[in-house]
């Protein structure tokens, strides 16, 4: 039995609760004194401080569609686009998701790849926003959205070809840590490592659009990022851009509850990311991450207006990482595994949606057994065929420094190497067994 | 011609030649320019190819990062280069190291230009050189201009339009790299002659190529940006009253650094100055020194090569103490005779 969802309480609070009497954005006086010049901002003889985005007190409302039980609540609009057939593929990405993780994180942990995130929890997030985008929307991602490159048809093959680094991998050839996902067929920029370095970008990548004649008024940029990220000067500095050249960026904010073991509580005071917003004027909502339906409502209406105003537009996805941070976190370090039992049974994002899907006729525990039954034989073929295909080839390691011509440097630095493969590749044990990953054994570079 | 009105042309034949050249910074459009290197712009091109942005270099550097990301081609001024150490992170781990990251997939055609190194009074943290710090970074080209023909044609080769006939080796005509072009505030006043094919609208030069502004076969003297003024100076002053043919080396480029010229020149003369207004400690100076001193040149060195620096200060407000922390003329020409053992 589910928990009632008012228990959405958790000790590592998303939003600070109880910082003692909020006060209220002011209302305006009834009697005005006149405006500032070239302001319409009221002068009033009461000296008024406010702390507050809302008007009464409170928090900036959750918008929500599914109760925990994936029934509509009272007055809830069920989106527009929502077929039999498009639920079914909503739901599959969102078992797909967790599929990948469960088996890439094991492989993490036996050694076979370096490093791996999970989404655990924020499925709802990733995927109903992603299916809200036009699939030529360009998305830039932090690191916790291969859900959307999965909603786009990135592939399991492609996936394992990133985190193994093969030569199939067409991210990065061979040379990124897993999760560095990239493809410009599916309008996904190649996530890097920096932190929020994204934000700014997307405020460029909208000019960009807006500058084309032929995608203006059409596409709009994406930018998704952590409410930890959204610490970093780069998020405020992208959102200024944003909302004042302007550009047409959509900016979804995955309040997941923590920023590695750093819980939401600690990051900001303020109400949230979602509170930001206003103060660069910019369009905002919050809404309830894990109920896939209101994510979609949400980020198709804010794409809308974006594409309208051709300014940035804010999400505050409210949602809770049950996973680790990545595979170079064990968060029961911080939290206690009580807590994220509790929040995978009483709000979970796939049984809210499946629950629903029910409801209507269109899923049945059968199909729910043979579609979990046929990912993970599909995850697992992908894994199994992964691990033997061979590395790009060794040059590579010098190529994409540079466009056109090559410097000089890199030339010499080319060419040392190969003569040292020439005179040692054959007789040392060590080198030669490497060799033996790549491609080409090595043998291009002797080819320059 | 003046350095600030090539740069001006430059950036207008460029943005008439490439719809997707747009200018972006603190003061560009409106103002005419910090310095007014946009002058006139803003009026030839509209609001949406000359951008004024709020004042936050990590918010434009990144934007034009995302813009080039995007495809088009972004021409990101900083108001001087001490600033852009607040945009440090996204000239470097965005701009420069993304085209390899991503496997090829994408280019990032971005050039940020700006007044770099000492100018006049400014104090110590308008004055900093930062050629040493771009200069190690793969991925980045780095270019540090000197004359109003460099400045032409330099910028136009890295605002690299796709329908320029560039006539040289380089292949910046479809340069997809992140280029940071160093200007200097004090030589954007000064005038030089330009050739009648400097002046045309076809003009590049390659990056990754030195000049050699003088020829002597006495004592080579490499320098970079407003250093190759007090280099010239110094080597007029050496013939005249010493008889001593310096040969000047104008470097242009940082990143790729035209090694080989140098080489050949030291082969010549046997002594090496290397002259900038930056930092002593790890900087041009000292990478050239050690790409000297690694190479065959080394056998050619009849004395150890010479640095001649900024001071390991912070730059002094005081004009009197400013005018000690940085090379001048007679400097250059003590210790170029310091080098030929004559002191």
């Amino acid at each position: 039995m589910l928990r009632s969802v008012r228990s959405l309480h958790i000790r590592s609070q998303t939003l600070v609760k109880g910082r003692g009497l909020a006060n209220a954005a002011p209302k305006f006086p009834a009697q005005s004194q006149g405006h500032l010049p070239t302001s319409n901002s009221p002068l009033v003889s009461k000296l008024q401080f406010f702390n507050s985005v809302t008007s009464e007190s409170g928090q900036i409302p959750t918008y929500r569609v599914l109760d925990g039980m994936g029934k509509l609540i009272d007055g809830a609009e069920v989106p527009d686009a929502l077929s039999e057939d498009f639920a079914r593929r909503l739901y599959e990405n969102m078992q797909l998701l967790p599929t990948l993780d469960n088996l890439l994180y094991n492989v993490q942990r036996q050694g076979k790849i370096s490093f791996y995130v999970t989404s655990y929890g924020e499925e709802a997030t990733i995927i109903g926003s992603a299916a809200a985008l036009a699939p030529d929307d360009e998305v830039l991602g932090q690191y916790r959205e291969m859900g959307v490159l999965l909603w786009r048809g990135f592939g399991v093959n492609s996936v394992m070809a990133q985190c193994f680094g093969n030569q199939e991998d067409k991210s990065g050839k061979g040379r990124q840590m897993p999760m560095h996902f990239g493809s410009p067929e599916l309008h996904f920029h190649t996530i890097s490592s920096t932190l929020a370095t994204q934000i700014p970008h997307a405020a460029g990548v909208g000019y960009a659009l807006k500058r084309d004649p032929s995608r203006r008024g059409k596409n709009v940029a994406v930018v998704y990022f952590g409410e930890g990220a959204a610490s970093e000067g780069d998020f405020h500095a992208g959102m200024l851009l944003a909302s004042t050249i302007p550009a047409p960026t959509v900016f979804i904010a995955r309040n997941n509850g923590f920023a590695i073991s750093t819980p939401a509580s600690e990051q900001f005071y303020g109400d949230g990311i979602a509170a930001r917003g206003p103060g660069y004027g910019v369009d905002t909502v919050r809404v309830d991450g894990n109920d896939i339906l209101a994510v979609l409502n949400a980020v198709k209406e804010a794409r809308r207006r974006c594409l309208e105003s051709g300014r940035a537009v804010l999400i505050e996805a409210m949602t809770y990482r049950v996973g680790h941070h990545s595979t170079s976190d064990d968060s029961f370090a911080y939290r206690g595994r009580q807590e994220v039992e509790d929040r995978k049974k009483i709000d979970n994002p796939i049984t809210r949606f499946r629950l629903f899907m029910e409801s209507q006729g269109w899923w049945s525990s059968d199909e729910e057994e043979e579609l979990k039954r046929r990912l993970k034989k599909d995850v697992l073929e992908a894994f199994k065929r992964a691990e033997g295909v061979k590395r790009h080839q060794l040059k590579e390691l010098f190529s994409d420094v540079y466009g056109g011509q090559e410097p000089w440097n890199i030339k010499e630095q080319r060419e040392e190497l190969a003569s040292l493969l020439k005179k040692y590749g054959e007789v040392w044990e060590p080198w030669r067994n490497e060799l033996g990953n790549f491609q080409d054994k090595g043998q291009e570079l002797f080819k320059e | 011609m003046t350095v600030r009105d090539a740069l001006n042309v430059a950036m207008e034949e460029e943005m008439l030649r490439d719809e997707s050249v747009f200018i972006m910074g603190e003061e560009v459009a409106r103002y005419n320019g910090a310095y007014k290197i946009t002058k006139g712009l803003l009026d030839k091109f509209g609001e949406k190819r000359v951008v004024d942005t709020p004042i936050t270099e990590m918010g434009f550097a990144g934007m034009a990062v995302g813009a080039a990301l995007a495809g088009l081609r972004p021409v990101c001024e900083f108001m001087t280069f001490n600033f852009a150490m607040q945009a440090i992170d996204q000239i470097v781990n965005s701009a420069g190291k993304t085209y390899y990251m991503s496997g090829g997939n994408v280019p990032c055609p971005v050039v940020f230009r700006g007044p770099n190194g000492a100018a006049a009074g400014v104090g110590a943290q308008h004055s900093q050189d930062y050629a040493a710090w771009y200069g190690s970074v793969p991925g980045l080209k780095v270019v540090s201009p000197w004359s109003a023909e460099d400045c032409k044609g330099l910028l136009k080769v890295h605002s690299g339009s796709i329908h320029s006939t560039c006539r040289s080796l380089s292949a910046a005509i479809r340069d997809p790299n992140p280029v940071v072009f160093l200007e200097n505030e004090m030589m954007y006043g000064i005038s030089f002659p330009m050739s009648q094919e400097a002046m045309s609208d076809n003009f590049t030069l390659p990056i990754g190529k030195c000049k050699v502004e003088r020829v002597g076969k006495d004592v080579t003297i490499v320098a970079h940006s407003k250093m190759v003024t007090h280099s010239m100076e110094a080597a007029e002053i050496l013939e005249k009253e010493e008889g001593i043919q310096a040969e000047v080396i104008n470097l242009r480029s940082i990143r790729p650094l035209d090694i080989d010229t140098i080489k050949e020149s030291v082969k010549k003369t046997n002594r090496l100055l290397i002259v900038e207004g930056g930092f002593p400690a790890f900087g041009v100076g000292s990478e050239i020194c050690a790409q000297i001193i690694e190479s065959e040149a080394f056998d050619y060195l009849d004395a150890p090569v010479e640095r001649v620096t900024g001071a390991d200060v912070p730059t002094p407000y005081a004009t009197n103490l400013e005018a000690l922390a940085f090379p001048d003329t007679p400097l250059i020409v003590k210790v170029a005779k310091r080098a030929l053992y004559r002191v």
